[in-house]
């Protein structure tokens, strides 16, 4: 086993659902490099958010980026070097509210990359205030009437932008994170995991979800219409049964792969200049 | 010896296309060029029209009076009368204009343009190939130059063009407006400077290209997009300027020398991914080209309302290093250097244009080595010492941590937001806090020593003792401050670096001068308001803020006020 442990203090609140994310990708981490990935070839990208965190607390490469801006840094990256794995973490505010337009593009452009999305529907480090997958008449500080919008369902919006993996995990089932975790790094293509994580001092849904969620039995992951209808059965805000695992599988053609970039010797660039310049006069 | 040609007509006429074969074929009788492009921010209607003009010295700027008109409508004769001199040969599309429609007394050529295309069954831009063949005609330049002109340039229709273009040069008759052969040189390259911009990184072993295109500088995307594959180029298009930004960092980690290229709507955009790369310490160059604003502004004409907006974006305080180079030359040389620069000093680094260098067409000469010489530019890379395991932000003497990129075996490389220490580990900590601050800005005190072997101030015009009004300009106006310098006896002076800004240079430069006046396209002074905090002052100032540059007879009459 590979110590992924670093010096920095944890910081999470007790009980915090981040520290089973934190659990559940170390473990799987180590799996990747016991089967052979090497360690420096793992990237991990997190924004600005109590998820971010994870970036000090994890001993392997890491970018540390800004709020809503993980996706950008991991396209770019993977973009730069195919061979590496990159794992982006976000939050809810952060992916799906300043950032989501960045997770459209990558859906749309099919970039090999995996987002982790710590979504405990609630701006934690800011202290309370509604996010984009808040329920209607979640009362935070910024919304102390209640919020007066419906959530959006990031997953639908993931999918009908072309993302080709789709799942839900819930922070209080590592098994099924670490399951997939690893399903959606090994996945070539743009994968979105949208853990269900729980804040309990700002928005404690334990029990709630204790109860609602459950573990996708006989789905067909392979089909479009049957991932769209599943995964529109709970949308953030009604009371129903909340479906958790893979809803949509799909290998496809990526992004990075059709960045063809052939090898040029650096030393006659000079020469191809001056040689370009000729059709110039 | 000089010649000035304007050509005009609607937008979406093929006019950038005649007025680049126009400064081509002047190129080719040993004129150095220049091309003024004015055109509206519309595809289809409106006036659009450029000056060519050839001179037998580098030149960056265009006059007022013109030698010939090409006019492919009306609009031609009634906006451009002012520019005719007694001399002046009038072409024209005898088809749309009617003789009493040209100013009584003109030389001119009525060519039945639209006819003539109709009867070839083309289309109708290619009335230009038409008028240029009459222009060539007229104006005595063979037959054989504009054939060769045309096959180096046109790359669709290329037989139809040359059939068409040889009526029209049949059509015409020769006159006595010729353009003599200015010299037996070889002609050099006609480049924009978005061009030399784009060459000069690649020169510097630029890796990847990001931007969402903007004018003016979608010309850097178009051409670093176009050669791509001849150049191991990873060139991206994102959903906006904040995802080029974030972008070009993430290519940054990865160890790809990367750029950017936008304008001032589009840099409000980057700011907090650029105070990002200066915290993160990520190398990124920025292409900024200014254009009149506030807000959209006058998207497709010129002005120099960024620098102070360049000087200070992002928050927090960091140090950046800032080139305005003022024509094609410069822009190739001083792009290359603000790769190095980004990459050795581990910040932002910023290539300042605006319209007017980065639309217009000058001669490019990449064997001139003035501008670059003596300094060592090359990254500081780390050496696989693993001791004390890497740090990505090691403090040294010179502010620079040794860079390791993603993938390498042994080295963790944390890249962090937050202040961070030297393991690039969040910290609050009062202690590391300052300390890293510190570690940032102690850079810039080595890149000075760097800039202090370049040529970071350059000294025009009159350089002798007994020179004692200076003209003070940056950017684009160079070539009209340098030609009128000559002409009236006036030093010249032009801070080509403007951060960290070469105070010691530009003292130096204004040594025996007792008067200075400063010459710029906006209306606050921004260069001159960024020197009073050196202690330099302006006794005059020479603005010019409508959206087109100073002409020679534009500034030349300020001068003289």
């Amino acid at each position: 086993m590979t110590d992924l442990n670093t010096s920095a203090k944890n910081t999470w609140c007790p009980g915090c659902g981040n520290f089973a994310i934190l659990g559940s990708i170390k473990a799987v981490i180590n799996a990747l490099i016991e089967e052979g990935t090497p360690k420096e070839k793992i990237v991990i990208v997190s924004g600005i958010g109590c998820h971010a965190k994870i970036a000090d607390y994890l001993n392997v490469n890491s970018f540390y980026s800004l709020h809503g801006r993980v996706v950008p840094v991991a396209t770019a990256i993977k973009l730069a070097n195919p061979e590496l794995k990159v794992i982006g973490f976000a939050g809810d505010g952060d992916c799906y509210g300043e950032g989501l337009e960045h997770l459209l593009f990558a859906a749309k452009r099919n970039v090999d990359i995996t987002m982790i999305v710590h979504n405990n529907r609630v701006y934690g480090l800011t202290t309370g205030q509604y996010t984009p997958t808040s329920p209607l008449g979640y009362k935070g500080r910024s919304t102390p009437g209640g919020s007066k919008e419906l959530p959006i369902n990031p997953l639908e919006i993931a999918l009908a932008s072309g993302a080709t993996y789709v799942a839900r995990g819930f922070s209080n089932n590592m098994d099924l994170m670490k399951k997939l975790f690893k399903e959606g790094i090994l996945h070539k293509g743009f994968a979105l995991v949208d853990v269900l994580q729980v804040c309990v001092t700002f928005f404690n849904m334990y029990d709630y979800y204790n109860k609602k969620a459950y573990e996708l039995v006989d789905h067909n992951t392979g089909r479009f219409d049957d991932a769209m209808k599943k995964l529109r059965e709970w949308d953030y805000n009604m009371n129903v049964p909340i479906a958790l695992g893979t809803f949509y599988k799909k290998e496809d053609t990526t992004f990075d792969e059709n960045y063809h970039q052939p090898d040029i010797d650096k030393n006659k660039r000079l020469l191809k200049i001056q040689e370009l310049l000729k059709k110039y006069i | 010896m000089e010649i000035s040609i304007l050509i005009g007509g609607k937008a979406g006429e093929g006019i950038d296309q005649s007025s680049l074969i126009i400064a081509k074929l002047i190129n080719q009788l040993g004129y150095q060029i220049y091309v003024y492009r004015d055109y509206p921010s519309i595809i289809r209607g409106g006036h659009t029209f450029s000056i060519i003009r050839g001179a037998q010295r580098k030149i960056s700027v265009h006059s007022d009076k013109i030698d010939f008109l090409l006019a492919l409508n009306e609009d031609c004769i009634e906006l451009h009368k002012n520019r005719l001199k007694e001399s002046t040969c009038i072409i024209y599309d005898s088809d749309v204009l009617k003789p009493e429609n040209i100013p009584a007394g003109s030389k001119s050529a009525g060519i039945p343009l639209t006819k003539i295309t109709k009867e070839e069954n083309a289309i109708p831009i290619m009335k230009n190939s038409c008028i240029l063949g009459s222009f060539c005609r007229a104006s005595g330049i063979k037959w054989e130059v504009l054939d060769q002109v045309f096959r180096n340039n046109l790359h669709k229709e290329l037989d139809q063009n040359l059939k068409i273009a040889r009526r029209g040069y049949d059509e015409a008759k020769e006159t006595d407006c010729k353009i003599p052969k200015a010299s037996e040189k070889t002609p050099m390259p006609v480049v924009t400077g978005n061009d030399a911009i784009s060459l000069g990184l690649v020169n510097a072993g630029l890796e990847a290209f990001l931007a969402y295109p903007m004018t003016p500088t979608s010309g850097v995307l178009h051409f670093l997009a176009q050669q791509a594959e001849e150049f191991s180029l990873k060139v991206v298009h994102p959903e906006s300027e904040i995802a080029v930004m974030l972008m070009a960092t993430g290519f940054a980690y990865a160890g790809k020398r990367v750029a950017v290229a936008t304008s001032g709507g589009g840099f409000c955009l980057m700011t907090e991914g650029l105070s990002f790369a200066a915290m993160a310490e990520l190398p990124v160059v920025i292409v900024l080209g200014q254009r009149p604003g506030p807000s959209t502004g006058l998207p497709t004409y010129t002005c120099q309302t960024e620098l102070h907006f360049a000087l200070n974006a992002g928050q927090g305080e960091f140090a950046r290093f800032i080139v305005a180079p003022g024509d094609a030359d410069e822009a190739y040389y001083w792009s290359a250097a603000a790769l190095d620069i980004a990459w050795k000093y581990q910040m932002p680094s910023f290539v300042l244009t605006d319209k007017t260098l980065s639309e217009g067409n000058f001669n490019l000469n990449t064997d001139s080595k003035c501008f670059i010489s003596k300094a060592e530019l090359s990254p500081v890379l780390w050496d696989g010492n693993n001791a004390a395991g890497y740090k990505r932000y090691q403090i040294t003497e010179t502010g620079v941590s040794p860079l390791a990129f993603v993938p390498t075996k042994d080295a963790v490389v944390k890249i962090n937001s937050y202040e961070h220490d030297e393991a690039g580990i969040t910290t609050e900590e009062p202690d590391i806090t300052k300390k890293m601050q510190d570690k940032r800005l102690l850079k810039e005190k080595y890149l000075i020593q760097d800039l202090d072997k370049l040529r970071t101030v350059e000294v025009y015009g009159n350089k002798d003792a007994s020179a004692k009004t200076a003209i003070v300009c940056w950017g684009s106006n160079k070539g009209v401050c340098i030609e009128l310098g000559e002409k009236l006896g006036l030093k010249v002076i032009q801070p080509v670096v403007l951060s960290p800004f070469p105070e010691n240079k530009f003292r130096e430069a204004l040594k025996g001068v007792e008067k200075t006046i400063y010459v710029e396209n906006n209306s606050t002074g921004q260069l001159e308001r960024l020197v009073r905090t050196y202690g330099f002052k302006a006794d005059k100032m020479i603005l010019k803020y409508d959206g087109r540059p100073f002409s020679l007879e534009d500034l030349e009459e300020e001068l003289k006020k």
